[in-house]
């Protein structure tokens, strides 16, 4: 059965995760994310929006007893076929996590990183790419004079735009965001929006928010999650003003959170 | 996790992988060595004698007990010497000390630690045991207490290390609680972070009193090298003879293959069994803990 | 019945003066062998080779002898336990397989040394025929070292930060380009720190290497590891149990050397510990 019948960048086909202890974060999951958009997950904590987020580059792997049924396809092609390269998947699907964890390196080298896991060692290559990742994440004017500088030594925001580029520097396809500015101020906050909204012409982004306000801010695309369940999910300018589901209505209210 | 069908790191894999069972494979040849060097004697003398209580291998007398007495008396007399002060520096680093002390402290137990135990036994024959033989009127200074004092200075660095990291991984909020409750601080240490730090400070013990039962070079040049059973509290105050020491001395001189050559060995097997089930206790209490830590903490 | 307080102050009165008797002798004995050992240093004594049945001269070949020896246990143990750190740390999952090897190291660090001897007798010496040689003794000295360096090398690897790896993984890493870009170099403070400490044990023992390495007397220096060698602490304890008639000040001497010897080493590894310490980015 072929799933490229939309344009869809990303299906999610009937997806289960369960835990070996019992506790399943996913029931049954089915949407698709298109490609050039924001897709906002959202909804209260323990809806499962993390474990799909990480499902989708196959992060989930790295965790002991965890049972996923039910298929994803990336492009068409089945994320759990035996034989994928999950490496090169993994670069294909950048994730930014929520607390910024900057390699304990120079700035330099956490942007490069990537790269030269892949075996890129032209240094003239490296270095451009390291510039257009950091301009993307609207990082490059506070740090391109001090890309040797431990990256421990940036702020909070400047660290998660940094986790921003060093995931941009290998030109993914997808970019998951898992509340990437649940620690941040304000002003860092915007930007980071901001950057989610020129990066978006280029890259597909799945994000799940911090917060409803911030999801009704960027969506394109809304889906919400209320323990497991998808239940609903379209276009965000139609979830926020006009819920069809009367749970979503209550969340989006602020009823319930 | 699926790997890549990446072949230079399936053989680093491979190789880390033989490297960590290699340690269970070193035990088992420990053990095959002994076994092979030392089951003979079982053939050569009859395991009756081996119990007798006459250590004289010129006289073909080989008789286990003294020597047993001797290692049994002299990590007796550390253990009562190491444990008391062992808890109490342990104690003192932990919850007692100022900032400072703590500093100045460690760095000295650790100093303790890497003393050889050459040099120990060294010092202990030409400084210590002129020293007991004034003071205690004995006849000679070479005695089980002497080892015993020694051996306790052994096996203080580890027993305090590993109480001491005990008593720190006690939650803070134990003792907050104790002192909310009105306790005084050394109610706090007694009734509820020692408690707390059962286990580890029996690991550390233990620890502690195998490194003394296993010591060599120490005990065979303070402790007078005479293979006598001690029987009383008196023999403290006069040469013993320890399995360690024996094997040490006496090792040298024996013929390849020849009787008492097998029986040093089956010595040696004993020492090995000893600190077997020593160490194996101490693992199980470190297993136990761990198991109730992670109850604890889900 | 005393007042809590009044108990209190006791109680710690006597824990701080058994803390402090504890103590004090270490400081004692160090300085007491640096009192008397001092007058027999001289450039002479270490680097001139003794004579005269070991009761004058130099102590220059146990100094060699004991460098071979660490040195050569280094390069055994090391590789091993920081490939075995690396496994259980890295690789290994938490089952029965893997408490063995754990209940393996806790006894293989609770051995008598005296014990590693017969044992490296038993195999490197006679059944592996490499005779008395320093060959045998860095063997069985490495094996010997080994669970210091597993179990210091895990720690350090352990202690850093889970999330580094889960940013590497997700950055497309493998689980090994994880652990030598990332882990590794982070842990290897401490794991140098845990080297050290184990080889300055090493340095100091004198049971493993009785019969397996350590000679009395060496005409000359060793050539090969099948060769004999002379080394500190064998030195130091025949010297002072089997030599009648040998000048106390040369005792003391050798024991000030080799005290020397083993302290340094723990002086570096505690200064790269602090030093690393300060410096972590995490």
């Amino acid at each position: 059965m072929s799933h490229s019948k939309s344009n869809a960048k990303i299906v999610v086909d009937h997806l289960s995760i369960q835990y070996d202890d019992g506790t399943e974060s996913l029931r049954a999951i089915s949407m698709e994310i298109l490609p050039n958009q924001i897709t906002v997950l959202f909804g209260p904590a323990g809806g499962g929006k993390s474990t799909l987020l990480r499902a989708l580059n196959r992060l989930t792997d790295l965790v002991d007893g965890v049972r996923v049924t039910g298929k994803i396809y990336l492009d068409g092609e089945d994320l759990a076929r035996p034989g994928v390269d999950v490496v090169a998947l993994r670069r294909r699907v950048g994730i930014v996590f929520a607390q910024p964890i900057p390699l304990p390196m120079t700035i330099r080298q956490n942007v490069t990183y990537g790269l030269e896991l892949a075996g890129l060692r032209h240094r003239g290559k490296l270095e451009t790419a390291l510039e257009k990742a950091l301009r993307a994440a609207a990082l490059w004017d506070e740090v391109h004079d001090r890309l040797d500088a431990p990256a421990v030594a940036l702020s909070g925001g400047q660290q998660q735009r940094l986790c921003l580029a060093r995931v941009l520097a290998l030109e993914p396809e997808v970019v998951l965001l898992d509340e990437p500015t649940s620690g941040l101020d304000p002003i860092s906050t915007a930007k980071v929006e901001a950057s989610l909204q020129e990066i978006k012409r280029d890259y597909t982004v799945v994000i799940v928010p911090h917060s409803v306000q911030q999801a009704a801010r960027i969506a394109d695309q809304a889906a919400f999650f209320l323990q497991g369940e998808l239940v609903e999910y379209g276009a965000g300018k139609d979830l926020f003003v006009a819920p069809k589901d009367k749970r979503t209505e209550d969340y989006v209210t602020g009823r319930f959170g | 996790m699926k790997q890549n069908r990446n072949w230079p790191e399936l053989i680093i894999e491979s190789l880390i992988r033989a490297t960590g069972y290699s340690a269970i494979l070193f035990v088992a040849l420990i053990l095959i060595f002994l076994l092979r060097e030392g089951l003979p004697a079982l053939a050569e003398v009859k395991f009756a004698d081996l119990f007798s209580e006459r250590w004289y291998p010129i006289e073909a007398r080989f008789g286990l007990l003294p020597l047993i007495g001797g290692s049994l008396i002299v990590t007796l007399g550390a253990a009562l010497l190491a444990v008391p002060f062992g808890l109490a520096t342990a104690i003192f680093i932990a919850e007692i000390a100022p900032r400072w002390a703590r500093e100045v402290l460690k760095p000295l137990v650790e100093i303790l630690g890497g003393l050889p135990s050459v040099v120990l036994g060294f010092l202990g024959m030409l400084a210590l045991a002129p020293l007991i033989r004034t003071t205690l009127n004995t006849p000679t200074g070479l005695t089980a207490l002497t080892g015993s004092l020694l051996l306790a200075g052994m096996a203080l660095p580890t027993l305090v290390s590993v109480a001491e990291d005990a008593l720190d991984a006690v939650p803070k909020s134990y003792r907050d609680a104790a002192l909310a409750l009105g306790a005084t601080k050394w109610q706090t240490i007694w009734r509820v972070t020692v408690p707390a730090a059962r286990s580890g400070v029996l690991t550390a013990i233990m620890l502690g009193i195998g490194r003394a039962i296993g010591e060599t070079m120490t005990v065979m040049m303070v402790t007078g090298n005479a293979a006598r059973l001690p029987t009383t509290l008196n023999s403290f105050f006069l040469p013993v003879r320890t399995m360690t020491a024996t094997i040490a001395a006496e090792m040298g001189e024996v013929a390849n293959g020849s009787v008492h050559y097998h029986v040093l060995f089956t010595i040696g097997i004993g020492l090995f069994l000893i600190s077997f089930v020593v160490n194996l206790a101490a693992s199980a209490v470190v297993f136990q803990q761990r198991k109730r830590a992670e109850r604890l903490l889900s | 019945m005393l007042s809590r307080q009044l108990t209190q102050r006791l109680v710690f009165a006597l824990i701080t003066l058994a803390a402090v008797t504890t103590v004090f002798p270490i400081v004692l004995v160090v300085g007491y062998i640096a009192w008397l050992g001092a007058p027999a240093i001289s450039w002479e004594f270490l680097t001139a080779v003794p004579f005269n049945g070991m009761k004058e001269g130099g102590i220059w070949p146990a100094i060699v002898g004991t460098l071979y020896l660490t040195l050569g246990t280094g390069l055994i143990a090391v590789p091993l336990g920081v490939a075995a750190a690396v496994y259980l740390s890295e690789y290994a999952k938490d089952n029965r397989l893997t408490r063995a090897i754990r209940i393996a190291i806790i006894n293989l660090a609770g051995i008598p040394s005296v014990v590693y001897g017969l044992f490296g007798l038993g195999l490197f010496v006679l059944f592996l025929q490499f005779g008395t040689s320093i060959l045998a003794g860095c063997l069985t000295l490495s094996i010997m070292t080994l669970p210091v360096i597993v179990s210091t090398a895990e720690e350090a690897l352990r202690a850093v930060p889970q999330s580094f790896r889960v940013v590497s993984i997700s950055l497309g890493g493998t689980k090994w380009q994880t652990i030598r870009r990332v882990v590794l170099p982070q842990a290897l403070p401490g794991i140098l720190t845990g080297v050290i400490l184990g080889l300055e044990r090493a340095a100091g023992e004198t049971a493993p290497i009785l019969f397996t390495a350590a000679t009395f007397f060496l005409p000359r220096l060793p050539h090969s590891v099948f060769d004999e060698t002379m080394a500190l602490p064998y030195h130091l304890f025949v010297i002072s149990t089997q030599v009648p008639g040998m000048p106390i000040r040369i005792q003391y001497g050798t024991a000030l050397v080799l005290l020397t010897f083993v302290l340094s080493m723990n002086v570096i590894a505690t200064g790269i510990r602090s030093r690393a310490r300060a410096r972590r980015q995490w």
